[in-house]
């Protein structure tokens, strides 16, 4: 649950040190090579879709979505700055996220898109 | 503890506080939280009772069998429209009263974190409010059950107007809650009074927090599916058509994904409120508050994965019906251990019989039977008996008046003398939960028995001879004696608004932040910002809590004497709401009045937005 | 894009409308997974074509093209990631607004106004990609009532693309007030919410690029 994580007292209370720390982005050169990195997986993933062997092996959707959720965690990281700021807003921003995740995935479950396999 | 470190009692004072300012204006531009609450407060029993009134014309016609006072379509309209006031237009918004009156004097702050937005959110509901209910006047009401399901709403089962009313309405209340919530979270973590650390907090404003998170997560899910059922309406979509290869299960699956979490968004803030009556009539702490933070929160987490309980009956396979089955059942523990906390605060204390207190007690009787039934059909086996029976009818009416009522009512006692600094009169509140009481079980009671032999719901009249006559009569009788103890409380309500018994700060010896300031609470409401130590400041506080509830108590100062910056009273939000509100009715009339929504909901939006909320602090 | 309310006091030392926004795009998240669920569970249920990646023949014979343009959809896509670089720029230059700027990289760095123009127009081109391709694919035969896929399709990147147009009318604002009265470190909170929501509809971007463009 959000709220369950920052429910220890002492973490809401007023630090002048991490209000501050805020403030300590990285400059722009880390930004500019976080955009090249999110480019060439791009390239990577559209390379991919092009590919017809690839396409093919059973790789192909695992690592399709590990790529775009290697991009969506280097945004929110970097660019929202979550990897610097207040602790407060993870939770905030994680807590919903992994709900939503669970729903997508318990819908996808009973509309039949996705199947369990146990045993072979 | 000492219940009396703070002379609160029979301290001199106004039931007016001197600074406010009066007229219709004032109340059309407030920003002000309390006076927001206390809209909320007239507004949404003005919708209940409206929401009562429907069910006493569905007992009347169900009083017997085969009578015709009702035609069939009117008794779906009246359902309906029974379902959904109740949910949207009463329970809610009488809980955001009291999210708007008591979470800033609970955790020691001036007002919410965005009080433009907090009057808009008002406006919001009170515009929408108005738009889904003056259809039934017209016998153009919405008539497809308050869970609206698709493919019954599309165009082609549903093709009039009715169902338009209902998905914009709808659509349009939402909006107000989301933006309630958003506003709340951000009060609750960021203006809570120094030392008032997350687990001093009041549980009223804990569970307050915890509804404010499920409303965030679990309104955009239904403002997609009713977006997909406006698209099909007026656009012509397929999200619904089964002709075109749609899945008749999407629209439940959505909306229950949505009306789980809801139905704890109903049910939280009354345990809430229980949570502040209990203690302060029983004279001790709330038994186990950590417990009880833990349990809410267990609540509201778990209430996201049990969704598909109200779906057993569709045929989901074992897998899935076992797993809501389970989750449905964890879900029974952590509201147990909350009806156990309960009982253990009142264990022992020195309870005052008020009636807030009855109240409460109410809330702890009715709900636990509520809450077995609903035990019962968590069973996938059971529950294919109970579905779309009177049996469920009468499990959530245990649950929503035998509960969230009952605690509302409670609260509404309770903070009576806060609100408007006099008592309600407690002879006449006694009649009324007595009354009430007895009406509940008669009305609900034997429902329990008509759905074991099988009458439906939403049949707007039966055939005798089926065994379910009598219950019908007794349920109809208790529906009537309602009426009248509802309309005792609506006289006391009002009789002592004007001539109750002056209360004084804190007239039930209560502990924690709100008492500690005057009755009703001047605009800023607290003259300094408490120094909280402590999860009862007036019982077990110390010096420093004492010394804050001392000048706190000082009655007559104005804001400026104290030099206390408030917000501008601004009309903007009522603005910004009636534009946002006619562009949603251009959808139902004319396309001209979507431009002309959307151009006003634009130009005062930014007139808001770049208007300063208050002065320059110097 | 009120005068901040700083100088009341906050249990955490942070600022409301920071903590406000992260809770809306908590919410936000809600509602386009909402949407992707749909699209997801409609995947493959169309019973008329155009398909988004599968050949369809009528039963009057005529034959329709997988319709994804991949190649125009990947082109929007790196438009809009670097519409989030200039963002971040945008951000850093008004944070960074009163700090000495000595060579010609530096003052191009702590543009604000060049970056936030940067960010609107690369925005304002990745909804000229999306115009180009909703209009080609009514062209081709899929509008949002031909079939299931029409449906979720135009509805969930319609919704994203309506948060994009939200985002565009809510930089220009800000380049308004930059040009009007110029932004300082003063007003980073009001840029860092925007950045934040741009981010955010950035983000939605990626997952609905693989989700609906990329997986067959």
């Amino acid at each position: 649950m959000a709220e369950n994580p920052h429910s220890d007292p002492s973490a809401t209370e007023p630090k002048a040190d991490e209000h501050i720390a805020q403030h300590h982005h990285p400059d722009w050169k880390t930004y500019v090579k976080v955009g090249a990195v999110l480019t060439a997986i791009t390239i990577w993933e559209v390379w991919a879709y092009y590919i017809p062997s690839v396409v093919a092996s059973r790789i192909f959707v695992p690592m399709l979505l590990t790529l775009s959720a290697v991009k969506f965690a280097t945004v929110v990281m970097f660019y929202m700055h979550l990897k610097y700021d207040h602790r407060l807003f993870r939770v905030l921003f994680t807590g919903p996220l992994l709900i939503a995740a669970l729903t997508l995935i318990s819908l996808l479950f009973l509309f039949g898109q996705l199947v369990a396999r146990f045993g072979r | 503890m000492a219940t009396t470190a703070v002379p609160t009692r029979g301290t001199h004072h106004t039931a007016t506080a001197p600074s406010y300012q009066s007229g219709v204006w004032s109340w059309l531009a407030t920003v002000d939280h309390k006076r927001i609450g206390i809209l909320y407060l007239y507004t949404a029993l003005t919708f209940f009772i409206i929401g009562g009134l429907e069910a006493v014309l569905i007992r009347a016609q169900l009083q017997g069998p085969n009578r015709e006072l009702l035609s069939a379509e009117m008794y779906n309209q009246l359902f309906t429209m029974h379902g959904t006031t109740m949910i949207f237009l009463a329970i809610m918004p009488l809980s955001a009263a009291f999210f708007n009156f008591l979470i800033p004097l609970q955790i020691g702050a001036r007002d919410v974190a965005f009080p433009r937005l907090n009057a808009f959110s008002y406006w919001v509901y009170l515009f929408g409010g108005i738009f889904i209910t003056l259809p039934i006047f017209f016998q153009l009401a919405p008539n497809a059950g308050w869970f609206g399901y698709a493919p019954l709403t599309t165009r082609e089962y549903s093709p009039g107007i009715n169902i338009d009313f209902w998905v914009i309405g709808l659509q349009i209340l939402g909006v107000s809650s989301l933006a309630a919530a958003f506003n709340f979270i951000t009060t609750i973590i960021n203006l809570r009074a120094p030392g008032m650390t997350l687990m001093r907090m009041p549980m009223f404003t804990w569970m307050s927090f915890v509804v404010q998170v499920l409303i965030v997560l679990a309104f955009p899910v239904i403002t997609i599916a009713l977006v997909f059922l406006l698209f099909d309406r007026f656009f012509g979509t397929n999200f619904y058509t089964i002709a075109q290869g749609a899945d008749p299960l999407l629209w439940q699956h959505l909306f229950w994904i949505f009306g789980h979490p809801e139905v704890y968004i109903l049910i939280l803030p009354a345990f809430g409120l229980v949570s502040e009556v209990l203690p302060a009539s029983s004279r001790k702490p709330l038994f186990g508050y950590p417990v009880m933070v833990y349990s809410g929160i267990l609540i509201g987490a778990l209430g996201f994965g049990v969704w598909a309980h109200h779906m057993f009956a569709v045929g989901m396979g074992a897998i899935a019906d076992s797993v809501f089955a389970v989750s449905t059942l964890l879900i029974g523990i952590p509201t147990g251990v909350k009806i156990f906390n309960w009982i253990g605060t009142m264990a022992q204390g020195s309870i005052r019989f008020t009636s807030a207190a009855l109240f409460a007690i109410g809330l702890v009787a009715l709900f636990t039977i509520g809450g077995i039934s609903g035990v019962m059909h968590a069973s996938p086996p059971a529950d294919l008996q109970q579905t779309d029976t009177y049996f469920v009818v009468a499990h959530f009416h245990y649950v929503l008046f035998g509960g969230s009522i009952m605690g509302i009512f409670a609260g509404i006692y309770h903070y009576f003398p806060k609100i408007t600094g006099r008592l309600m009169d407690e002879p006449l509140g006694k009649i009324h939960f007595w009354l009430n009481f007895i009406a509940m079980n008669l009305t609900f009671f034997p429902m329990h028995f008509a759905g074991m032999l099988g009458m439906p719901r939403r049949i707007y009249t039966y055939d005798s001879g089926q065994g379910w006559d009598t219950f019908n009569l007794i349920s109809s009788i208790g529906a009537y004696m309602l009426v009248v103890s509802t309309a005792i409380f609506v006289y006391n309500f009002f009789r002592s608004r004007k001539n109750g018994e002056v209360a004084g700060a804190n007239p039930w010896d209560a502990g924690t932040l709100e008492w500690s300031i005057p009755s009703p609470p001047p605009e800023y409401n607290f003259a300094t910002l408490p120094n909280v130590t402590s999860r009862y400041p007036l019982w077990e506080g110390n010096e420093k809590d004492m010394e804050s509830a001392r000048v706190n108590l000082q009655e007559g100062k104005t804001a400026e004497q104290l030099h206390i910056v408030l917000p501008y009273s601004t009309i903007k939000p009522l603005i910004v709401a009636g534009a946002m509100v006619i562009m949603f009715c251009g959808l139902i009339t004319t396309k001209a009045l979507i431009f002309v929504g959307a151009a006003v909901l634009v130009g005062s939006l930014y007139s808001w937005l770049l208007s300063p909320l208050e002065p320059e602090h110097h | 894009m009120t005068a901040p309310a700083a100088h009341h006091y906050t249990s955490t030392g942070l600022d409301s409308r920071k903590i406000a926004i992260w809770a809306f795009i908590g919410s936000e998240c809600m509602l386009f997974v909402s949407l992707i669920s749909t699209y997801l569970i409609y995947k493959g249920r169309s019973l008329v074509g155009p398909f988004p990646h599968d050949v369809y023949t009528n039963p009057a014979g005529e034959t329709f093209n997988p319709i994804l343009n991949i190649p125009v959809t990947s082109a929007s896509t790196f438009v809009l990631l670097m519409s989030s670089l200039a963002m971040v720029l945008a951000l850093a230059a008004v944070q960074n607004k009163d700090l000495p700027k000595h060579t010609r990289g530096e003052r191009v760095l702590g543009s604000s106004k060049l970056w936030l123009w940067m960010t609107a127009l690369l925005g304002t081109t990745f909804l000229g990609f999306q115009a180009y391709e909703f209009t080609s694919f009514v062209h081709e035969g899929l509008s949002i009532r031909t079939n299931l896929f029409g449906s979720s399709f135009f509805t969930l990147t319609g919704f994203h693309g309506a948060h994009v147009t939200a985002g565009v009318i809510w930089l220009v604002t800000l380049l308004a007030i930059d040009y009007r009265r110029g932004l300082g470190p003063n007003d980073a909170l009001n840029v860092d919410i925007a950045a934040l929501y741009w981010h955010f509809v950035d983000v939605v971007w990626i997952v609905i690029f693989t989700v609906v463009y990329l997986l067959k």
